[in-house]
């Protein structure tokens, strides 16, 4: 999903010959693309704002029931310094929602922690057959500038 | 119009699916929840297909990313136009992306069969074949006839696409036909029909 948290790994996604990035209109397609790209043999990774794990919720029963690999990296939104109160209530719940759904979470704090979070949850993502969610939290990614 | 009536001219969804499924080859299959799904079993079950029984408005997503990983292969989405309804961004995600081997085909009986027949969007305002257009898919077919579903049938064995159609089926509810519900199952199989560990 497009993010201006996720922008540079974007970019550095559309860059690499050996990765095919696929923007999307929601975020619920992404779970629909993930589980498809892996019957056929790709490993998917899923980039997108907290807001957005709200609209995957139903669809992670698809994950879950067909015991789907899934990594997801969510840059958060409604924590450290949150200019925009209207981020605030799925920021605050983005990591239980994920637990209610059985999703493993981590979380990065700090760009030093972020490589081998990211690495871990790959690992136990494609090979245990399981959805994993890196939290990459706001005081990471720099609070939204809003007021230029 | 009748809604089941021998007047009634739009096409049976089982017949449809026969003929959209006769001499598949190696193409791969995705049904959405959840009359397409009992369609597919019905036609004969395959490990190649990959049947929805939730998920519902993702079957063209996962069409999608199926297309992608698999490019030199035939894939074909059938499902409901209340499915697709719930998925319409998927169309333009769809429509962005280009996969050639991407086939989409929405049964449009207009009606939620599974929910008890309430009418769906397309029963009024909503063609989904402009939508599609809209999308910047431009082979789309609106079929309402057993030859116009033969030639988009052969049309499948071509390499040209992505392809959208919308089939005038009628509103009727076939005896059941239902295939596993286990997921893993299916993903598994589908995945080793492609020779994938």
């Amino acid at each position: 999903m497009p993010d201006a948290g996720h922008s540079r790994l974007i970019e550095l996604c559309r860059g690499d010959p050996a990765m095919r990035a696929v923007p999307l209109t929601s975020e619920e397609e992404g779970i629909g693309l993930a589980a498809g790209a892996w019957l056929g043999g790709q490993r998917p990774a899923l980039l997108m704002q907290s807001s957005g794990v709200g609209n995957c919720i139903n669809l992670l029963s698809l994950t879950k029931t067909c015991r789907f690999p899934l990594l997801m990296l969510v840059t958060m939104r409604g924590e450290w310094a949150e200019f925009n109160p209207w981020q605030v209530p799925m920021g605050r719940n983005t990591q239980a929602a994920l637990e209610l759904f059985d999703v493993l979470v981590y979380r990065a704090e700090h760009p030093d922690e972020a490589a081998e979070t990211v690495a871990a949850a790959l690992d136990i993502a494609f090979n245990g057959s399981l959805a994993v969610a890196v939290l990459l939290s706001q005081r990471l990614i720099g609070a939204k500038r809003w007021l230029k | 119009m009748s809604a089941s009536g021998t007047n009634d001219p739009r096409l049976d969804r089982r017949a449809a699916m026969q003929t959209l499924l006769a001499g598949r080859g190696d193409m791969l299959v995705v049904t959405g929840l959840g009359s397409t799904t009992w369609d597919a079993a019905g036609t004969g079950d395959d490990p190649r297909n990959f049947y929805l029984w939730g998920a519902m408005g993702a079957a063209a997503m996962i069409g999608l990313g199926l297309a992608i990983a698999q490019p030199e292969r035939r894939v074909l989405v059938v499902t409901g136009d209340g499915e697709m309804l719930m998925g319409l961004g998927s169309l333009a995600t769809i429509g962005v992306q280009h996969p050639p081997n991407l086939a989409v085909a929405v049964f449009d009986n207009a009606r939620y069969a599974e929910t008890g027949m309430q009418a769906s969007h397309t029963d009024t305002a909503v063609m989904l074949t402009a939508v599609a257009r809209g999308c910047g898919i431009e082979a789309v077919f609106d079929i309402a006839d057993e030859q116009a579903l033969q030639d988009f049938a052969g049309r499948l064995k071509g390499t040209a696409g992505p392809l959208f159609a919308r089939v005038a089926i009628r509103a009727d509810e076939p005896p059941r036909v239902l295939p596993s519900r286990d997921g893993v199952f299916l993903k598994n199989r589908f995945r080793g029909a492609l020779g994938i560990d």
